[in-house]
């Protein structure tokens, strides 16, 4: 931290020309996307739940093997994926530039994983259950218009991820980029991971069958 | 640029075995739920239940992944309440949920 930055960010709020918040920009910026983007989520969690309970015929299609075991896999290799990223803060934040680009790769790595897995169990789900985002065989349409929706969605955001961390990467590799742009990736990639901690149980594990 | 325009950056106040404990605890946290989702109760328990646990999962991640927690506090006052308000907003129908079962004429 530069002395003067430091200066800055211990000056009192009321004085003005500080930084209230003692961040940089770029991560300000990302947080505010990350809130935005969390009520986008929500509301259509909140929707999806809000069907899931007013629904009492609604179906439970997703059978332990494979797609509870996958979506576990799945939620398994998201999880990872944040240490990893963890982990590649950390080593550009010790200036360890080959060390961060190998812990983003595995990050993405674990990111691609995921996308695959989640794209096996949609092609079993269209292809074998005939479900679409307008009917299924269950007589509940709403179920494959939200799952869809919601995994179609956060799917989206992991795939646009892997993309943001393959330009930081390589960025980092020709020395390029500093270590808040490695950190304000790997907020934008947790956002990701934590989104997907309301919709494993939410739409698969409240969907399960059971018996 | 401004002065004050690009401040700061530190090191992190934690070192990796606190983030390796925090990557424990979310893999069991998330054990749990799958135990839980065939354990054999009603709908709005299983959701209290389901929805509890990833709240700490989420607030584990928020606080330690995403450094929240070593941030000043004015950063998460100023994210934070809105969200939840919000979401406490969106909330207040979820009653109607329960009752539309009930509601429908018999057929």
């Amino acid at each position: 931290m530069s002395t003067q930055a430091a200066a800055t960010a211990r000056a009192s709020v009321w004085e003005g020309g500080q930084s209230p918040y003692a961040t940089n920009s770029k991560k300000f910026g990302m947080w505010l996307f990350i809130i935005s983007d969390a009520l986008t989520f929500s509301a259509l969690l909140f929707a999806y739940t809000y069907s899931r309970v007013s629904n009492p015929d609604w179906p439970k299609p997703f059978e332990f093997t494979p797609a509870i075991i996958f979506s576990s896999v799945m939620t398994f290799a998201l999880l990872t994926s944040s240490l990893t990223m963890v982990m590649a803060v950390h080593s550009m934040n010790a200036g360890n530039r080959g060390a961060t680009a190998k812990w983003i790769l595995a990050t993405m790595v674990a990111g691609g994983t995921f996308v695959a897995l989640h794209l096996t169990e949609w092609m079993k789900l269209i292809n074998q259950e005939h479900v679409t985002p307008f009917q299924n065989p269950w007589g509940v349409p709403l179920f494959g218009a939200t799952f869809f929706a919601i995994t179609g969605l956060h799917m989206t955001h992991v795939v646009i991820g892997i993309i943001y961390l393959g330009i930081i990467c390589q960025a980092v590799v020709r020395g390029k980029f500093k270590a808040e742009d490695v950190e304000v990736a790997g907020l934008y990639w947790h956002f990701v991971d934590l989104v997907w901690m309301f919709v494993f149980p939410l739409v698969y594990l409240m969907s399960a069958r059971v018996g | 640029m401004s002065a004050h325009a690009e401040v700061i950056h530190e090191h992190a106040p934690v070192g990796i075995p606190t983030f390796v404990k925090v990557w424990i605890a979310l893999l069991l946290l998330t054990g749990i739920e799958v135990f839980l989702a065939y354990e054999q109760v009603p709908t709005m328990i299983m959701l209290t239940a389901l929805v509890g646990l990833s709240v700490i999962k989420a607030a584990l991640i928020i606080a330690y992944f995403m450094h929240l927690k070593f941030e000043r506090f004015s950063l998460f006052l100023t994210l934070f309440p809105m969200l939840v308000f919000c979401i406490l907003l969106m909330l207040i129908f979820l009653g109607d949920a329960t009752r539309i079962p009930v509601m429908r004429p018999p057929s």
